[in-house]
């Protein structure tokens, strides 16, 4: 098989995010970098997918140079080969990004044509929830989000989502682009070995026009806040009455 | 005329969807449209149709197909593609859930036009503005969105669903679609039920939640048996599960379960924004922390400052003392 993974780098936002004076983007001078929670997951598919059926995985990203971080350690978790189109415009919307990914995919596809793609289902940071779907119409093939099973079959793929009452099944067939959801799987951490190895693997760059936004940001902007006044009920041991006193009052025992 | 798309589960209208009514009568007021509510493949449609006249829905197209028996998101899609062909909508709206940015994405691929996610505002005009939330809610982005027709879905909860006080029954004009077997390549094969009965973690009225701070997969007992007594559920943050101590469907947060409880009490759990998000829901909230600093005090109705290990065993005893 295969098997082309797209990730985007995000910062790994803790308990407040700090927004830069013109209010473009979020100030990330002291935040640590991250794949996207979904498409971490959508990386560890791809590994396991080689690991059982055989066969290869790239991993694609359209982000600055920086970017790099998180190809590599898609690699030391073991991932073929990356390929980063670097940009040095922060903001690229929906349809840009479609845009420069179905170019590079086209381009790859002429190589050695992908069996399966795989996105996530929507970026920690955008929440677009449309570039996989977008890239999957330019390529013309089949395509299903939100997905939380897959299973290869012969020339096709089989591939469930969670839904409150229970599973929703398809099946599509291959060639097929898929987004996953967290908890598909659970992703590895890079091993020492496997950063080691990273360091090996070919990494290509590339770059992109940016065609012109559909949805153009103006600002960034908190939401109102909802202060809340915490009422301490004590330290250590000494507050369990306290705390099944409140359990009492909310009538849920 | 602006297009609310209807997402439905058998004889109900889903709950983000009346929402979205809600939210698009608003917008369709402020612009002096007409809002028409899209009823795509569904059989028991006059049961919601009716729960739609409830809501204030004056028009429904109802749009089905002999090949189209379950959900197949591009049929959806093509079917709403070739309504605006015929009906040419300012807007075409849908609910902010999996089912809603899936037929949306598609359609915007399709008609090859911008498309806003999870929307919280919106201005129609020249410019066309509208909000959106990210990161899960935590940030909004006001934009200016451009295409001739807006494409968007409304984040859940931004609203309330609201019953008309004179509820009127809609006029309902069906529509015959042409479906190519390219659009009904990926449909639903087959429906598996969820086993699980009893408490989960979505329906429970009281949450325990553990983060970090339980230290090791073992240790969740103490929360279980707590659980045990309240008729809770276990719940978890994503450190948890990225240890391999909880599965994934106990997590609570931004990319696991949106919770709702009465009562939500964490232990050793920091506060990160992506939980936040998952338990804001809940009516109150309980920190239990050996950290004074964690950030989750900030955002707690009660708070104890102490350790998750010597506080819950304390509570668990004191349960069993008076219930003896």
């Amino acid at each position: 098989m295969n098997i082309l993974v797209c990730v985007k780098r995000v910062p790994d936002i803790g308990s407040r995010i700090d927004l830069t004076e013109d209010r473009q983007a979020i100030v990330t001078k002291n935040l640590g970098f991250c794949i996207s929670p979904h498409e971490e997951c959508a990386v560890e598919e791809a590994i396991q997918l080689v690991e059982k059926h055989g066969g290869q995985s790239t991993v694609l990203t359209l982000g600055p140079a920086e970017a790099i971080e998180q190809l590599r350690d898609s690699l030391a978790r073991g991932i073929d080969r990356g390929i980063l189109i670097e940009t040095d415009q922060p903001e690229w919307d929906s349809i840009e990004t479609a845009a420069a990914l179905i170019d590079v995919i086209r381009a790859e596809n002429e190589k050695e044509p992908f069996d399966l793609i795989l996105f996530g289902n929507e970026s920690a940071d955008s929440t677009g929830c449309q570039v996989g779907i977008r890239v999957a119409h330019g390529l013309d093939l089949p395509c299903l989000a939100s997905v939380k099973k897959l299973e290869i079959g012969d020339g096709d793929t089989t591939a469930s989502r969670e839904v409150d009452s229970g599973w929703e099944v398809f099946s599509l067939p291959m060639p097929a682009l898929v987004t996953v959801k967290e908890g598909i799987n659970l992703p590895r951490y890079p091993s020492l070995r496997g950063t080691m190895k990273a360091k090996k693997k070919p990494l290509d760059r590339l770059s992109a026009n940016k065609i012109g936004a559909g949805l153009q940001m103006q600002q960034l902007v908190h939401p109102p806040e909802q202060k809340k006044e915490v009422n301490m009920l004590g330290e250590g041991p000494a507050a369990a009455s306290r705390i099944i006193e409140v359990i009492k009052s909310l009538e849920v025992i | 005329m602006i297009f609310g798309l209807i997402e439905y589960e058998e004889k109900m209208v889903t709950e983000a969807s009346l929402q979205m009514v809600t939210f698009g009568l608003n917008v369709a007021e402020t612009s002096g449209d007409e809002f028409v509510a899209l009823l795509i493949g569904a059989r028991e449609t006059a049961t919601l149709t009716e729960m739609l006249g409830k809501y204030g829905v004056a028009k429904v197209i109802e749009a089905g197909h002999e090949n189209l028996s379950d959900y197949a998101p591009v049929a959806w899609a093509s079917i709403i593609s070739q309504l605006m062909t015929e009906n040419s909508p300012q807007i075409v709206m849908g609910p902010g859930t999996d089912l809603g940015n899936e037929v949306m994405a598609h359609l915007a691929a399709m008609t090859d036009l911008p498309m806003a996610a999870n929307c919280s505002a919106v201005t129609p005009g020249d410019p066309f503005q509208i909000t959106r939330l990210r990161w899960g809610s935590s940030l909004l982005e006001e934009a200016v969105q451009t295409g001739d027709c807006k494409l968007m879905t409304i984040a859940p909860f931004v609203v309330e669903a609201e019953e008309v006080s004179a509820p009127a029954e809609p006029a309902v004009q069906t529509f015959e679609p042409t479906l190519t077997e390219k659009d009904l390549l990926v449909r639903i094969i087959r429906r598996e039920a969820d086993e699980t009965e009893g408490v989960t973690l979505k329906n429970a009225n009281v949450v325990i939640g553990g983060g970090r701070g339980v230290g090791n997969p073992e240790a969740y007992s103490l929360l279980e048996e707590l659980a045990g007594m309240l008729n809770g559920a276990v719940g978890c943050s994503r450190v948890a599960t990225n240890n391999g101590w909880r599965p994934h469907s106990d997590q609570v947060g931004l990319t696991g379960t949106r919770i709702s409880p009465t009562l939500y009490i964490a232990c050793g759990i920091s506060g990160a924004i992506q939980h936040l998000v998952g338990c804001k829901g809940a009516d109150k909230i309980m920190v239990i922390n050996k950290d004074p600093e964690a950030a989750f005090f900030g955002k707690a109705d009660f708070g104890v400052l102490g350790d998750l290990h010597e506080v819950i065993p304390a509570v668990i005893e004191e349960l069993k003392k008076q219930s003896a």
